[in-house]
Order: structure tokens, then C-alpha cells, then sequence
């Protein structure tokens, strides 16, 4: 069976098929999210030189990688609505910002609750952090030139190229522990020598990042819709309009 | 299981403080993301419907 893709690529497809998608994403995600803490808080072990505070990678490193992957995602959304010029598109690469965004901050906040107990600092201009604390700036670049530019199509091809541009920050943040010498540790999970940690640890972190991975399609979707019905003048296209009774009443 | 009593896991081996303001903000971060979402829906929904029916004034007159 083939499925004709490009059919949602109209936001009048996509608006109702999001609708639908958006509880399934949600609950899945919720759930995976109690039994990732589950695991984090009472089946993976002590760490060895850490002790407690380790736990805090249970949120940390899915924050931090979906900052940098949803990043990645906005601007491929970014570069598709350039080359096509798709509606669609653009108003996708706008619904991701702030949630990318969201896990920046959460990336950085938690890493400071981290560094703290494990480094004596809050903070240190580190090459790691240095570099995650501009993908915020990025994101909020990205959204504060939007909400300046009141032309809508100006708006979506500014904000556009500059997270295009910006995309050359992410592989910096991601091997700047393998580049520089960092205070930050290197990563725990590596694709050349696997893990270092617990089978347990490892197990309630990925499924920590697989539910923050859903929970973000399923903020990220409701958001397109929002912008969807706030872009467009045409009656929503919703399963059920809203709109029809009162009108008739109006009558 | 490595927690002897609800204290002792709240204590968290001494790092309680950082532990668990990791993951409330967390979870405050999602909670409130969701709830703004749910409001910009119902506001964007309310204008156009109010937007709608203006319109439909409009041709009926």
C-alpha cells in the first residue's frame, strides 16, 4: 500500500491529520516518560564516583540532545521552505523554535544543578557550554526576527536563513568535548564505543530522550495548528467545525 | 532498590536540592508549555470565529 505523502503537504490536509496524531504522540510519550523515571529513580545504581547527583542525566542529556536535534529539524524545515517555497514548511520551521528553544534553557539550567555539586561552579565558559548557550541565542534570534518583521513573507525568509546559518553550530556544540579540552565530561553514549554506563543507567535514558522526542512532535504539532488557524483567514479545517452553529444562530 | 525510606530518597545521598530542581523545572517547563498552548488555541479559535461571523454579517446585510 502507497501512501501519497504529498497530500499533507497542504495545510488543509495536515491540520486535521495532526489533530489525530497529537494524542497518540502525547500518551505514548507520558507513559514512556513514567517508566523512564521509574527505572532512573529506583532500578538504575549509585553511581561509583558521583553518587546521587548523577541522576539528573535522566533530564539533562534528552534535554540537550533534543536541543541540538530539533535545531537540526527547524532547519531542514527552514531549507525545504526556501527551495519550495511551502507554506507548510515555514509555518513548521515556527512551531519548532520554541520548543527547541525550551530545551535549550532546560539543557543549561540542569547542567548548572549538575556542575555545581560535581565541579564547585554554577557556570564556566567552557567550550560546551559556551556553545549551547549561543544555540540559545540562536533560537531566540531566530524567534525574535519574526515577531520584528510584521510582512509575513519577509518574516518566514529572514528567520529562514538565519537558522540555516546557524546550523553550523551544532556539530561544533556536539564534538566540542572531543576538540577542546573540556571540563564538561565526554559523551556517555558513543556511536564507535558504545556505552559507558549501566545497562539500567543507559536503558532509562534513552527512554527518557524517546519520550521527549515524542512529547516534542506532539507540542510542536499543536503548535503548526495554532499558527495554522492564526495565519490563515479561510474557516478552520477542523473534523468538526466550531464555527457553524453560532453562525447559523447569528442568522 | 537503593532507598532504605521515602526520606532517604528524597535526600538523594545530600544532592535532594540539585536533583530536584532538575526535574521540576522540567516538569514545570512541559506543564506550562502545554497550558500555553491550550490557551494561544482557544484565542487564535475565538478570533476567527469572531472574525467569521463578522463576515457572515457582512454578506447578510
Amino acid at each position: 500500500m502507497s501512501v501519497n505523502w504529498s497530500k499533507y503537504s497542504s495545510p488543509q490536509a495536515f491540520y486535521p491529520l495532526a489533530g489525530r496524531l497529537i494524542p497518540w504522540f502525547a500518551v505514548v510519550a507520558v507513559a514512556l516518560m513514567g517508566v523512564g523515571l521509574y527505572m532512573g529513580f529506583f532500578v538504575a545504581p549509585t553511581d561509583f564516583q558521583q553518587g546521587e547527583s548523577y541522576r539528573i542525566i535522566f533530564v539533562h542529556v534528552p534535554a540537550a540532545w533534543m536541543s541540538m536535534f530539533l535545531y537540526v529539524v527547524m532547519a531542514v524545515w527552514a531549507g525545504i521552505a526556501m527551495g519550495l517555497n511551502a507554506r507548510l514548511s515555514f509555518m513548521m520551521a515556527q512551531a519548532i523554535a520554541p520548543t527547541g528553544a525550551m530545551f535549550t534553557f532546560l539543557a543549561l539550567l540542569t547542567g548548572a544543578m549538575w556542575g555545581k555539586p560535581t565541579w564547585g561552579a554554577w557556570w564556566v565558559w567552557d567550550a560546551r557550554l559556551t556553545s549551547e548557550l549561543i544555540l540559545l541565542f540562536q533560537y531566540a534570534g531566530v524567534m525574535l526576527l519574526r515577531t520584528s518583521i510584521d510582512d509575513l513573507r519577509r518574516a518566514d525568509r529572514s528567520s529562514a536563513v538565519f537558522s540555516l546559518v546557524g546550523v553550523v553550530n551544532v556539530p561544533i556544540i556536539y564534538f566540542s568535548v572531543q576538540w577542546w579540552n573540556t571540563l564538561h565530561q565526554g559523551a556517555s553514549v558513543s556511536m564507535s564505543t558504545g556505552s559507558k554506563m549501566a545497562a539500567t543507567m543507559l536503558t532509562a535514558m534513552l527512554l527518557m530522550t524517546v519520550a521527549f522526542w515524542l512529547y516534542s512532535i506532539a507540542v510542536i504539532l499543536a503548535r503548526a495548528r495554532c499558527i495554522m488557524i492564526e495565519r490563515e483567514s479561510q474557516p478552520v479545517w477542523d473534523e468538526k467545525p466550531a464555527v457553524i452553529p453560532e453562525a447559523v444562530e447569528a442568522r | 532498590m537503593q532507598w532504605g525510606s521515602a526520606s532517604e530518597f528524597f535526600a538523594m545521598g545530600g544532592y535532594g536540592l540539585y536533583v530536584w530542581t532538575s526535574f521540576v523545572a522540567t516538569a514545570l517547563c512541559m506543564v506550562w508549555e502545554v497550558l500555553a498552548l491550550w490557551r494561544r488555541r482557544a484565542a487564535a479559535r475565538a478570533e476567527q470565529r469572531a472574525a467569521l461571523l463578522g463576515g457572515t454579517d457582512e454578506t447578510a446585510a
